[in-house]
């Protein structure tokens, strides 16, 4: 066991790393879906487009100004995908708003598309983050080692706002119950703008750990983390928050593992490298069978 | 201090509440009745806010209401007590009674222990989740999370629904008890009997319109009031 993890320990590390990213995003999913149990389809496009202004504004500011920049864009791109394409639809059919979504998705990419020309952008490199480091004879960068840490904090806090904060408790409210929420003069507009601004925070802040580590960004680069963050919160049991962060790390490592050749079932090597990503939706389709409701997944209580 | 004038509401073509008018003295408990799909929740889920009305006016302390938000209505210190209760689950019992004061800025705590020796069963489960209270300790909940808002009117919809005779005695003591406080009371019921004896004003409502008007005693001595709601 101890030599398994020695052997693979620089793919164990970037799993943890990966896994971090993911559930920075895979957070964004599970909280709208919460409040408006809704599948935010845009949310890894959001993602996408984080990273894509992080390289034209590095272009030309300081990382002390375009890091903010890029945290405060995406915060409000968040803010008004849901004014503009979900608040309209708030009493129409889910399925509506669902398509709404996949419209959002599709525009966010289509003016990266534009913007870049289809051209691969370059990310630039965050002077800290991107020093290589060398761990136990395992060379990797910083940011490998920042991201779970990160992670972490950052959960903590989202877990004190949600428990112990007035709009902490509005959102719980909100998330349960729209009608009676506003009758105790809750706001819910309010409550749903704040929920989209804070998944998006999270997802920018995913951007800049994930595409220091993947150095370019295309129209398409939001897809693929995005599917595998949702994979997470499904396997979580999509709405609760410590479901989708353990769903992602465990994504996350697996996907690493998988990736990195170790000898599993006796087959050596390179042979599974390729399914590395099969392997993630095999993963989906065996929950959805096994436990639809996911690890920590609520009974599945429609709302009315 | 309330007032109502030709109040129509619909759902879609259905005409829920059609051209009612009706008023409540400040400091008195005033009756909604009538049978199922009559129009009372309607009624008062439209004066909170949560419907808008197609047409008519509601006037509260001299201000026109009609049509506004629910928080704003709140904030003017009018409170609905929902039908069933609708209390948060996954909120402990203390977290719903906060959750009844989310407009309010000053400070809680006196009205926390006011609700808690209205009802002390409150308290000794205030750390339980809303969802594992039993039926009368939720209405119970339901009532101190809506006084919570220091209403100046507070609405409830049959409050008494599903709960032990005992249950609803302790229930309507206690709505006398918040009226002796200084809250004016609207209250809807399918127990007209207990409703029509704790009110001083109440008003029959009938597929949509109000049909019958009166001090309460008088109603329980109305023979189509006996015969209709009575059951005598
Ligand atoms: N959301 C809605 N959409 C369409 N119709 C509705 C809606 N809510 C209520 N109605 C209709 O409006 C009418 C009045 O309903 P309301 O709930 O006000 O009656 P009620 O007097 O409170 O009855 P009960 O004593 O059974 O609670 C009913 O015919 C009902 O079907
Ligand atoms: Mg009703």
């Amino acid at each position: 066991m101890a030599g398994f993890f020695h052997q693979n320990l620089s793919y164990f590390l970037s799993g943890i790393s990966v896994g971090g990213q993911y559930a920075l995003i895979a957070i964004g999913y599970t909280m709208v879906y919460g409040i408006l149990r809704l599948i935010n389809f845009a949310h890894g496009d959001v993602f996408m487009c984080a990273g894509l202004v992080m390289v034209y504004l590095s272009a030309s500011l300081p990382f002390a100004v375009s890091v903010p920049l890029v945290l405060v864009f995406t915060v409000a791109l968040g803010f008004l995908i849901e004014r503009v394409a979900y608040k309209p639809l708030r009493s129409a059919p889910r399925m509506s708003v669902m398509i709404s979504a996949i419209g959002v998705s599709y525009l966010l990419q289509n003016a990266a598309l534009y913007f870049t020309g289809g051209l691969a952008k370059v990310y630039p490199e965050i002077p800290f983050l991107s020093r290589s480091v060398v761990i136990w004879d395992a060379s990797t960068r910083v940011v490998t080692l920042v991201t779970p840490f990160l992670t972490v904090i950052l959960v903590v806090l989202l877990t004190l706002l949600i428990k112990h904060t007035k709009i902490g408790m509005a959102m719980r409210a909100v998330s349960r119950d729209f009608e009676t929420s506003q009758l105790m003069g809750i706001k819910i507009n309010r409550v749903i703008s704040i929920t989209f601004m804070i998944g998006s925070f999270l997802a920018a802040v995913a951007s800049l750990l994930y595409f220091t580590n993947y150095a370019s960004v295309t129209p398409t680069s939001g897809s693929m983390p995005g599917l595998k963050a949702f994979v997470a919160a499904v396997f979580g049991g999509i709405g609760s928050i410590p479901g989708a962060v353990i769903g992602a790390f465990i994504i996350g490592i697996c996907e690493n593992i998988i990736k990195g050749g170790a000898t599993i079932f006796g087959i050596p090597g390179s042979g599974w490298t390729t399914f590395s990503d099969a392997f993630t939706f095999a993963f989906l389709i065996v929950i959805l069978v096994v436990k639809p409701t996911g690890l920590f997944g609520e009974k599945a209580v429609d709302k009315v | 201090m309330f007032e109502i004038k030709g109040l129509s509401v619909n759902y879609g073509g259905i005409e829920a509440v059609r051209d009612i008018s009706f008023s409540v003295e400040e400091g008195s408990i005033v009756t909604l009745i009538g049978a199922n799909g009559a129009g009372k929740s309607t009624t008062l889920r439209t004066i909170a806010g949560l419907v808008k009305p197609r047409s008519g006016k509601i006037t509260f302390m001299g201000e026109d209401i009609t049509g506004k938000d629910p928080a704003f209505i709140v904030g003017k210190g009018i409170t609905l007590v929902p039908e069933g209760r609708r209390i948060f689950p996954d909120l402990t019992v203390y977290e719903n009674l906060r959750i009844g004061a989310y407009l309010r800025k000053d400070r809680i705590d006196d009205d926390i222990e006011w609700v808690f020796s209205l009802f002390p069963r409150l308290r000794e489960r205030s750390w339980q989740y809303g969802g594992t209270l039993s039926g009368g300790e939720q209405q119970m909940l339901a009532v101190g999370r809506a006084l919570m808002s220091r209403p100046k009117l507070m609405m409830m919809d049959e409050p008494s629904l599903g709960l032990a005779p005992l249950v609803v005695r302790d229930i309507f003591s206690i709505i006398r008890t918040i009226r002796d406080k200084g809250v004016t009371i609207l209250l809807v019921e399918q127990n007209a009997n207990m409703a029509l004896q704790t009110a001083d004003m109440a008003y029959v409502m009938e597929t949509g319109s109000i049909t019958l008007s009166g001090k309460g005693r008088d109603l329980i001595a109305d023979d189509s009031v006996r015969k209709a709601y009575l059951g005598k």
